[in-house]
């Protein structure tokens, strides 16, 4: 049964035969009920499975993750929608400190599988605190998994492998790609995407260009805009752990990698993904890891944020420095 | 001192007096065996033993560090005993006491301070949830977990409740606050257990707050009382009560447990920089044992042959404790990278692979006579 969804609808299927599928699992956040989220991404969960099992909770994001881990030593599968990347710090101890390690502390007794879904980073005009790329600070976090999905059909399974997922799974939804559509095969009855797993989104030969969430999209428009080079375009899905095997063996294939996140560049993923080829690829690679990322300052005003955001541009501007040595 | 101030001694319910003379209050009713009470006598003296030990166990080096309960026991032991085997509660860091009454063996508690464990016992075996440091974070956890209680239908007379351990200080947290406002709107079955020990390391009640703790409950839209901290039967009938309503549906309630911390904060902490003796003086007077003991004593509860019969098994306690502490193993290097997460991760296997090659190059070099 394949359907053209967005990823935002996607989402919203996924969670559904999530639900249907286990009556354990539970969607909780501020607005997710009648409202069906700002984004609308839980639209008609409460209508068909009510209020016990999608809970519209207090404006209390610490509440949120506490209760959800709660909920989850008590059996349930929460999954919480954290409004937006920026209003995700006051529940920082909840999901850092008490969250990542409960099963670590408890010798493996404890399995708290709480799903964080968090609209994250910019491109949508927004006012600040809507628009910020915080994954990093999960992906140093360990006990956390961390993943991201950039198109509808990764999203619709994305979503459902985190809830199934015995561990607590950080989802970054790209929020300015709710609305970008793909064909999804939603009676399909094995997931067409591994949760862990990176994927090459685009052949090529010359450069790999690694991407995640938002930035794929960009990504791809800048291979396909480069007539001269075969840019090979990875989508690494999860940013921890992240699939090493799949980004070094394109780079031993390629010689050369570019990455390119909305992130500030300093302690980024693409930092770490950096260090980690320069140490197994060194032999393989015709020049430095290149980074392309946000400015190291807070996220500007939206009218600057085009500026801000790399752009296929400035993707293909470090595709340049990456062929100049 | 009026109820209007925060950190005198307002209105509590008391059933035992510090002069040991026992008093009915009909809003929370007692009913209670001679046996039971000697089993709470006995619970006192034997927790108030693990933590002497464990305090002794620390300065000989034993223990990283370890934070005392003295002068807690009451409110500990008797809000504890009010548990049923389907109950669940949620500690912060000093709650060896109900550690204690929920069946945790006490060098599990070591476990912890000693720095061989994270945690140190299976939380669904006990009913009691692992200690938390980062104070009123559990606070959350047990709103949460009630409100799966109540998913589950598991309430009613018979049913489940939870309850919530945290102190004066957890109070000014906002954890603590959210806790009570998730809890009244989805009216769930958890009672917070507040221990006002009156020094939040070095604060006291006057830099957390400007009302009675117990008094914050009506903000939130559920009853709150100041019970005697030190009156285990008090601790006990109010809590026991607290629990009941809970689980037949009456929501959350909060108990502020007015008691004393009679000894340092933890182990690294030294008190007579930030508190006078004279006020130490004074809770020694209304010891939570010596009451008990002496109500026990004239109403002829028990005679002397059961108090030599306790101290003798609290010896024995602390002997086996001091053994048991010493014995526990260092864990496994490798144990670093275990239980970190359910599912294989890349990442930590490609780590523990490393550091174990690592290790054993060490074995290697000692199998060729070292370098």
């Amino acid at each position: 049964m394949s359907v053209d969804l967005t990823i935002g609808k996607a989402i919203n299927a996924g969670l559904r035969r999530a639900m249907e599928s286990d009556p354990q699992v539970l969607v909780m956040g501020e607005d997710v009920g009648r409202l069906g989220g700002v984004f609308r991404v839980t639209d008609q969960l409460y209508k068909d499975f009510g209020a016990d099992r999608v809970i519209d909770t207090p404006l209390a994001e610490s509440g949120i993750v506490g209760t959800a881990i709660g909920l989850a030593l008590r059996g349930y599968r929460p999954v919480c929608e954290i409004q937006f990347d920026g209003f995700f710090f006051p529940a920082t101890n909840q999901t850092f400190a008490q969250l990542a390690k409960m099963r670590r502390r408890s010798a493996g007794a404890l399995n708290v599988p709480v799903v964080l879904r968090i609209p994250y980073g910019g491109g949508i005009g927004a006012v600040e605190h809507h628009s910020e790329s915080p994954e990093a600070y999960f992906a140093h976090t360990a006990g956390l998994r961390v993943v991201t999905p950039a198109n509808a059909v990764d999203a619709y399974w994305m979503i459902q492998q985190a809830v199934t997922s015995p561990d607590p799974v950080v989802f970054f939804e790209p929020k300015r790609r709710y609305y970008d559509k793909a064909e999804v095969d939603t009676g399909a009855s094995e997931a067409a995407a591994a949760m862990g797993s990176a994927r090459v989104a685009r052949p090529g030969s010359d450069v790999t260009l690694l991407a995640y969430g938002p930035m794929v999209k960009t990504a791809l428009q800048a291979a396909e805009a480069d007539t001269e080079r075969s840019i090979e375009v990875v989508d690494l899905r999860s940013l921890a752990p992240v699939d090493y095997a799949t980004v070094e063996e394109s780079v031993r294939r390629t010689g050369r990698l570019v990455v390119a996140h909305e992130a500030p560049v300093t302690g980024g993923i693409g930092g770490e993904v950096a260090a980690r080829v320069t140490e197994s690829c060194f032999y393989h690679l015709e020049s430095p890891v290149i980074r392309v990322g946000a400015f190291d300052t807070p996220y500007p005003q939206s009218r600057l944020e085009e500026h801000y955001l790399p752009d296929l541009d400035r993707i293909l501007d470090g595709v340049d420095r990456a062929f100049a040595y | 001192m009026s109820d209007n101030t925060a950190h005198g001694e307002p209105e509590l319910v008391q059933l035992l007096a510090p002069d040991g003379e026992l008093h009915d209050d009909p809003d929370y009713p007692l009913d209670i065996s001679a046996e039971e009470i000697r089993g709470l006598y006995r619970d006192l003296v034997l927790v108030r033993r693990v933590d002497t030990e464990a305090v002794a166990l620390q300065r000989q080096g034993e223990l990283g560090l370890w934070a005392s309960l003295l002068g807690q026991e009451a409110a500990q032991i008797g809000s504890a005993r009010a548990l049923r085997p389907q109950d669940t509660a949620f500690p912060s860091y000093r709650e060896h006491g109900v550690a204690w009454a929920r069946g945790v063996a006490p060098k599990e508690l070591l476990g912890l301070f000693r720095g061989v464990t994270n945690g140190g016992w299976d939380p669904a075996e006990y009913g009691l949830h692992l200690y938390t440091i980062v104070i009123g974070s559990q606070t959350l956890h047990a709103t949460g977990y009630a409100m799966g209680v109540q998913r589950d239908g598991a309430t009613g007379e018979d049913g489940s409740a939870v309850i919530a351990y945290f102190g004066d200080g957890a109070s000014s947290q906002g954890d603590t606050s959210e806790a009570f406002t998730f809890a009244a709107v989805n009216n769930a079955p958890v009672v917070f257990f507040c221990q006002n020990n009156q020094w939040a390391i070095s604060e006291p009640p006057d830099r957390q707050t400007r009302v009675p703790l117990y008094r914050r409950a009506a903000g939130f839209g559920f009853p709150g009382v100041r019970i005697d901290g030190n009156d285990v039967l008090a601790s006990l009938a109010v809590t026991r009560k607290a629990l009941q309503q809970a689980r037949e549906g009456q929501g959350p309630m909060l108990i502020e447990a007015f008691t004393y911390r009679m000894g340092a904060h933890t182990t690294n902490d030294d008190p007579t920089r930030y508190r006078a003796s004279a006020e130490l003086e004074e809770w020694k007077a209304k010891d939570p044992i010596l009451r008990l003991r002496t109500h026990m004593q004239t109403a002829g509860i028990a005679g002397d042959d059961f108090f030599t019969e306790v101290e003798d098994e609290a010896d024995r306690l602390g002997e086996r404790l001091r053994a048991e502490c010493r014995s526990l193993p260092d864990p496994d290097p490798l144990d670093i990278f275990h239980e970190v997460y359910a599912e294989p991760n890349t990442q930590i296997d490609l780590q523990r692979a490393e550091f174990a090659d690592y290790l054993a190059s060490f074995d290697d070099a000692g199998a060729e006579g070292g370098r």
